[in-house]
């Protein structure tokens, strides 16, 4: 009887998908129909290739893709503060993908964070920064994903926790953070900077790691403030201040270099940072990146030559000796990369003195490069990266904070000591 | 542009600091590039010191090929490895893979682990017989007549401390995330072990000095080529 009841519950059930897929395909059917008509281009095949491109720089295939999975088919989890988002497969496959979506469902997603169902998607989906990308650019996008070999592959559902689950909560969210509207220039502006912009702010959707988020996981503001990146044991730092990654007084050239090869004489890219260089940043075109550099360096442009304030103590006598235990591990585990002055071989071991990324204030990051180590994307600038080893295994929570203690406030740098809880807390999750 | 960054960059390369304090020369060598793996995985005196981390000097380059892909993909997993890998080209694993693979270093003196001999004897059936009728083929026909693997994709099995040979097989057995997310034919042999075997087996290889060099392709017969064909095929090739 039990039995019975299952096997009815089953095909019920498939019915009722069965059903629903036919409306709706019937549905998509007519509206492609009617579409297509009106979207016939006589250039598709360098749409397509446009769109491809501007797929690279938002970087789609990152999250759309599971680690070595098939490109857009989806399936990666994504786990947030909110819960555990598994991102959909956007491929022409009709059943499982996209396929049967046309140029106004992909707009409705992309511009105001809709699916084609009209069900309000969750900003793990970076909608509240692509909703600045051109209906053009959005087209071609689409041609591109249209133009994929179709895969089926069913992902399992987002696991959101309560009560972010309850829709009524993301429409109040929705009134509340998301501004929708494309791009708008800046007359005032050069055409170089414009594009920097309307790169940085939609489509490479920067924001979406380098901001301060509120307890809703509303970014705080469109200034690339910089905060600590949701889900991830790791600190993206602003843009917009001398103190941290604002790059006022660099060449744009070195700039683009760090952008384009994942290193540079006074910096190199780690962790998220150095998967957005190796999937995405890496491919863009020499204007769209020069435009993305002028556009940052504008940002503090005007503060150049400013000693960052704050840094200044005196060291007492026991001070003094704390940081000489961390000097003494650092001559033993470090110095034969980052050099007795810590500065590094240019391109090879990056420089720890005057290293913004050593100083700054959330010691997160330096802590995390000791604990895991790592190396700088492969790019076709520096394909085959030197690295740095994990020190998790060999020293104790005591010995990373003392020796990142120590180049926090060696060689003439100045940041706060770093303790064992600082160490034990950064460890886990990637 | 991209052009004269990647020719500067290119050159930072075979620069050595000149500037400031001590300056460090650093060798445009692939040994200095994979010190990060190097600190685990021993090079020279250092081999050995530590017996979980696993031998990697030696071993078939399309073996080792297969397995970084596999951390770096979360196939086979272990999380430090996961975070050095994450942003390498396969280009580059195939280069790290090159160079571990040439690495002839001595092998470490063999454990001597206590066995009794109905140990030894079970050993020995599962490593030079095998169980037709379990279809599990004897371990020296896919790891060669001397154990020291067969070119290019199956490791040897001697020279690997016990304690890491079992995790291995018990990887697989269980089916779980550390290795053997994707089934193959050495996932499906090691699932139909008993722990009595394993337990054996384990000893029974940690115990044997290592000698010899992996066996060419030739030796592998046809129908294990197909049996492996996953191994052999997907990930003996650079692309
Ligand atoms: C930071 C990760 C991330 C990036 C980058 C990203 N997406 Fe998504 N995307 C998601 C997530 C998560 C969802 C599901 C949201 C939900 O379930 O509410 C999603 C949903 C979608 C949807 C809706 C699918 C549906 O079935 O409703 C489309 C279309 C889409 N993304 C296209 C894109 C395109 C095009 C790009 C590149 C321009 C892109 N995504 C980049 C994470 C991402
Ligand atoms: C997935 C999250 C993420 C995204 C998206 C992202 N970043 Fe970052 N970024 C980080 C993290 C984390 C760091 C700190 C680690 C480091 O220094 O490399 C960082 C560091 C930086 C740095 C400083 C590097 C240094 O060492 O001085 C710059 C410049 C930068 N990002 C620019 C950008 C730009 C431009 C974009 C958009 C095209 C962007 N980032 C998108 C996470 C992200
Ligand atoms: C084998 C050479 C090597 C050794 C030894 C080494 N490092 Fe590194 N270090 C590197 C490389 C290469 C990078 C760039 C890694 C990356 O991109 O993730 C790096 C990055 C760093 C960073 C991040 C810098 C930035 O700009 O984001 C810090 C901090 C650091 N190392 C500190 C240390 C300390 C402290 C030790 C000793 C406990 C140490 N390193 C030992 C090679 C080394
Ligand atoms: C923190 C220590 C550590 C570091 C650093 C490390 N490994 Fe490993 N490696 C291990 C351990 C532990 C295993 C065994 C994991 C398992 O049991 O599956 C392993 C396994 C391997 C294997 C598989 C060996 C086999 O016979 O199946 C290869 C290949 C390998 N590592 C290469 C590398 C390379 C290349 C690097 C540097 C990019 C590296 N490892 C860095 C600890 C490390
Ligand atoms: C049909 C061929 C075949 C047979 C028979 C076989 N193996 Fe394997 N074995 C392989 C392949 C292929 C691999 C590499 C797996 C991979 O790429 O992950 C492997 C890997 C291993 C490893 C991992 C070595 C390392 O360095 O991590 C161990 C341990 C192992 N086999 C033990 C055994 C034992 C014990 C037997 C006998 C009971 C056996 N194998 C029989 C094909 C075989």
């Amino acid at each position: 009887m039990r039995r019975l009841a299952i096997k009815y519950h089953i095909s019920h059930y498939q019915f009722d998908v069965l059903l629903l897929a036919c409306m709706v395909s019937l549905l998509f059917f007519s509206i492609t129909q009617v579409s297509d008509v009106v979207a016939e281009e006589p250039d598709r095949s360098i749409e397509v290739q446009h769109g491809a491109y501007l797929a690279r720089v938002g970087n789609c295939m990152g999250c759309h893709t599971t680690k070595g999975g098939q490109p857009f088919a989806g399936g990666r989890r994504l786990s947030t503060s909110f819960g555990i988002f598994v991102t959909p497969n956007i491929t022409s496959d009709k059943e499982t993908g996209i396929g049967l979506w046309n140029q106004q469902d992909f707009w409705q997603a992309l511009h105001q964070g809709k699916s084609s169902d009209g069900r309000s998607l969750y900003p793990a989906f970076p909608y509240t920064e692509y909703t600045k990308v051109t209906r053009q650019d959005a087209n071609a996008i689409f041609a591109y994903l249209q133009s994929i070999p179709p895969i089926s592959q069913s992902n399992p559902p987002n696991d959101i926790f309560f009560p972010y689950n309850l829709k009524p909560l993301l429409a109040i969210w929705r009134i509340l953070y998301f501004k929708e509207g494309v791009y708008e220039p800046d007359q005032s502006r050069s055409d170089a900077w414009n594009r920097g912009a309307y790169l940085v702010q939609g489509l490479g959707h920067c924001n979406a790691c380098h901001t301060t988020r509120n307890m809703l996981g509303a970014s705080q503001d469109d200034t690339l403030a910089g905060g600590q990146i949701m889900g991830m044991n790791w600190y993206a730092p602003s843009l917009s201040s001398y103190q941290e990654a604002g790059s006022g007084d660099w060449a744009i050239e070195e700039i683009v270099e760090l952008l384009t090869t994942g290193i540079t004489k006074r910096a190199v890219a780690s962790g998220p940072m150095a998967t957005v260089i190796k999937q995405s940043l890496q491919y863009l075109s020499q204007e769209d990146i020069n435009g993305m550099a002028i556009y940052l360096k504008s940002f503090t442009e005007n503060e150049g030559g400013n000693t960052p304030g704050v840094r200044f103590l005196v060291m007492s006598g026991s001070l003094q000796k704390h940081l000489d235990f961390g000097g003494q591990l650092y001559e033993k585990h470090c110095q034969t990369c980052h050099g007795s002055d810590g500065k590094g071989v240019p391109g090879i071991y990056p420089a720890l003195a005057d290293n913004r990324s050593v100083m700054m204030s959330s010691p997160l990051n330096p802590i995390r490069s000791v604990l895991n180590g790592g190396y700088p994307p492969t790019t076709a600038g520096n394909p085959r990266p030197y690295g740095m080893p994990p020190f998790q295994q060999i020293l104790r929570n005591e010995e990373v904070a003392l020796v990142v203690s120590y180049i926090r406030n060696a060689w003439g740098n100045r940041s706060s000591l770093v303790t064992a809880v600082d160490v034990d807390r950064s460890k886990g999750r990637n | 542009m991209l052009r004269f960054i990647l020719l500067a960059s290119f050159c930072m390369t075979c620069v050595t600091s000149v500037y400031g304090g001590t300056p460090i020369a650093v060798p445009d060598t692939m040994a200095e590039r994979v010190k990060a793996c190097t600190i685990c995985h021993g090079a020279e005196d250092k081999v050995g010191r530590d017996a979980y981390y696993p031998r990697i000097a030696g071993k078939p380059q399309g073996y080792l090929v297969n397995q970084l892909r596999n951390f770096r993909d979360g196939r086979r997993y272990y999380q430090p490895m996961a975070i050095l890998l994450e942003n390498m080209s396969d280009e580059y694993l195939y280069e790290i893979a090159q160079y571990f693979s040439s690495l002839r270093l001595p092998y470490p003196a063999p454990e001597q682990i206590p066995m009794q001999s109905e140990e030894i004897e079970l050993a020995e059936h599962l490593i030079y017989v095998g169980y037709p009728g379990r279809n599990i083929p004897a371990c020296s026909a896919c790891h060669g007549d001397v154990l020291m693997g067969i070119e290019p994709a199956i490791p040897g099995l001697l020279g690997l401390p016990r304690a890491y040979i079992t995790a291995q097989l018990g990887g697989w057995r269980n089916g779980g995330s550390m290795r053997g997310q994707v089934p193959d034919c050495m996932s499906e042999i090691a699932k139909q072990l008993t722990d009595a075997e394993v337990n054996a087996i384990a000893k029974w290889l940690a115990n044997q000095s290592a000698s010899g060099e992996p066996r060419p392709f030739s030796t592998l017969l046809p129908e294990l080529v197909h049996r492996c064909s996953q191994n052999i095929m997907a990930n003996g090739s650079k692309e």
